[in-house]
């Protein structure tokens, strides 16, 4: 101590004023972002709705066409191109924009200023990924049975494509978050590719997983939480096609959404308080 | 203590933060309390440990030991119900750009729990009162710093806080904007809003706030209000002397000798100017008085009644104690500073009661008086006179 600072006697303090409710704050935050989800809706659009569509062009029409590829490839494909939508619009989603708000601009401070635990405002932001994922997901359906022609159509299933769809958003957003609060700014663009791009070949997206012949390769599949989105969408769709058990896909995507969500959270607030 | 009655809202007891893989308390130690309705000034140079305070008191930071209460409330304990106390206005621009400027208000209200209806009211009123209504629906991007300044403001305003957190509030800011942000601070401490706020420009700040605490090595090294700070470490008045000592003599000496002198503090030698003092007036003297003029005023005084600006100056002339050129302080001629000898002495008494005998010092030692300033003492001055000159 120096000599100067004369010890302070602990006061009676003020009466602190009643925080607002937790629930009316986090509808707020997340109204917010919801806000501009929602103008920003043809900026979904064409962030996850170019590439599987061309991929969709590409592997049916035009490979279909000179017979390279079976005709019934694109009923098999366009499952995984769901699946695949509503992982990776989450993902990118989330991070790209967190990388910004905490970076440079530090935007969301005001959010983080919020009287909300600041595990709340990361659950916020999950839940808007989500939100994100399953929206790409909702319209990836129709575009792509637009460009193929044809899609595969069992009401049944829809339930069970729904929820695996969601718990692979949910997935997507918790990957995005721990990315963009962990990664320096400088090595965010180089991380993607190296993790989206596994993501993608190794999620059974073009591919059922039981027919796969290499067995190591069944291995690596079956480490990509991709590969249980993308047969659980599959296995609803067109339950013909040989697929990973849905009760599996559900359990190994529950599992994994629930120590993403506490990984990220936990990288979230981290960052946010140091 | 809080110069105001009424319990503290902001009470910091024995605080610490050590960073990680740090050797050194980035805040050692530190206590203070802030009372309702108080200004509170928290300076201290670059990485003194003033951020870090701030930080650990607007729960952006976790304390790694000590107490820091907001609003009543253990910010390190209950840090969402902390957020609600208080708001913070931070130095760099994080307004929300996905947001035109009258949402960031209406959204901001609402994340402290107001309804729509009461947000949307309470964002126009704020928009009027930081006069930004006609621009308040473009684009963030469109917004100038001082009018990102009020908006940011304005904003930690919605919630009406017990406590705003303020760092640099007029830094890199016109005037017009400058005057605006402290009459609407002073306005605020008039409605018992406490003010914790960091800035360099201490001179500006002094006019306004209560107390000032000055943070250096993450500790406090000093609590009282601007007036007795200045009085009570920087001495009533500051007199300035650029001298040529005669070359037998040490110029050590010659300053302790100064420095002995009735109604003298202190004396301390400052770097010699690079340019002679004389042809910057009032160099060296933060909010001094010019130097001609002063000199002018204080040579008058000094000759005991003679003509202003003549006799005096025409007395130390003929003494020879004037360097080259005449007129002390107008015109040291020669190569700029060679032999010279700066002197601050900072007086307890009148400068013109002491010149005539910090004359009789120098005539008696064989120095020459080159220039001469005076000015008062400023916050700056304690400020520097606390943590030194050498830049962090």
């Amino acid at each position: 101590m120096t000599a100067v600072d004369t010890p302070t006697p602990l006061r009676p303090a003020v009466t602190p004023r009643a925080r607002p409710g937790a629930g009316r704050v986090f509808a707020a935050v997340l109204r917010r972002d919801l806000m501009v989800t929602g103008r920003e809706l043809w900026v979904i659009l064409v962030q996850v709705g170019l590439t599987p569509l061309f991929m969709l062009f590409v592997f049916d029409t035009i490979l279909g066409g000179q017979g390279i590829v079976g005709r019934n490839f694109a009923d098999l494909f366009l499952p995984g191109i769901i699946a695949l939508a509503a992982l990776t619009t989450a993902l990118q989603s989330v991070a790209l924009p967190l990388v910004k708000e905490f970076g440079f601009t530090m935007e969301i401070e005001d959010r983080l200023m919020a009287p909300l635990p600041t595990s709340l405002v990361a659950i916020g932001k999950l839940v808007i990924a989500t939100v994100r994922g399953l929206l790409a997901a909702l319209l990836i359906y129709p575009l792509g049975a637009l460009v193929v022609g044809s899609a595969p159509w069992r009401p049944a299933g829809l339930p069970m494509a729904f929820v695996v769809a969601l718990l692979g958003a949910w997935i997507g957003g918790a990957i995005g978050m721990s990315l963009a609060t962990t990664l320096p700014v400088q090595r965010i663009n180089v991380t993607f590719s190296v993790i989206l791009t596994p993501i993608i070949w190794t999620g059974c997206i073009h591919y059922p997983w039981p027919r796969l012949s290499l067995p190591w390769y069944q291995v690596v599949t079956a480490l990509n939480p991709m590969t249980y989105v993308s047969e659980g969408v599959r296995g609803a769709l067109l339950p013909e096609v040989p697929h990973i058990p849905a009760w599996v896909c559900l359990s190994v995507l529950t599992g994994v959404a629930v120590a993403l969500t506490w990984l990220s959270v936990r990288c979230f607030s981290r960052r946010a308080v140091q | 203590m809080p110069s105001r009655d009424g319990p503290a809202v902001v009470e910091v007891a024995d605080l610490v933060k050590r960073y990680p893989r740090s050797d050194t308390n980035a805040v050692d130690g530190l206590s203070f309390t802030v009372a309702p309705g108080e200004i509170f000034g928290l300076f201290g140079p670059n990485g003194a440990g003033k951020s870090t305070t701030v930080g650990i008191l607007t729960t952006r930071l976790r304390a790694t030991g000590g107490r820091a209460l907001v609003g009543g409330v253990d910010v390190g304990r209950d840090p969402a119900a902390a957020r609600a106390q208080l708001a913070v206005v931070p130095q760099h621009n994080n307004l929300d750009r996905a947001l035109t400027p009258r949402q960031n208000l209406v959204y901001h209200a609402t994340y402290h729990g107001l309804s729509r209806r009461e947000a949307e009211s309470r964002a126009g009123e704020l928009l009027e009162r930081f006069g930004l209504t006609e621009r308040a629906d473009r684009r963030i991007e469109a917004y100038s710093g001082g009018m990102a300044q009020r908006l940011m403001i304005a904003r930690a305003l919605t919630h009406d806080p017990m406590v705003l957190f303020l760092d640099e509030p007029t830094n890199a800011l016109d005037p017009q904007t400058r005057l605006l942000i402290w009459g609407q601070i002073r306005q605020l401490r008039e409605r018992g809003v406490a003010i914790v706020l960091t800035t360099h420009a201490m001179n500006e700040a002094a006019r306004t706030v209560d107390r000032v605490g000055i943070v250096d090595q993450g500790r406090l090294l000093t609590l009282d209000t601007p007036d007795n700070l200045v009085r009570g470490l920087a001495g009533d008045a500051l007199l300035d002397l650029t001298l040529t000592p005669s070359p037998a003599d040490d110029p050590e000496a010659l300053c302790a000798a100064l420095g002995e002198l009735d109604g003298v503090r202190k004396a301390e030698r400052l770097a010699s100017p690079a340019v002679p003092a004389g042809l910057r007036p009032g160099a060296g003297l933060p909010g001094g008085a010019g130097g001609g003029a002063a000199l002018a005023a204080l040579a008058a005084r000094a000759g005991g009644g003679a003509r202003p600006g003549g006799g005096g100056l025409a007395a130390l002339a003929g003494a020879g104690l004037l360097g080259r050129g005449g007129a002390a302080g107008r015109n040291g001629g020669g190569p700029a500073g060679r032999g010279r000898l700066r002197v601050r002495l900072h007086l307890a008494t009148d400068p013109a009661a002491l010149l005539g005998a910090a004359v009789t010092v120098l005539t008696a030692r064989s120095a020459a008086l080159n220039a001469i300033d005076i000015g008062e003492p400023s916050l700056e001055d304690v400020f520097i006179e606390l943590t030194g000159r050498e830049p962090r």
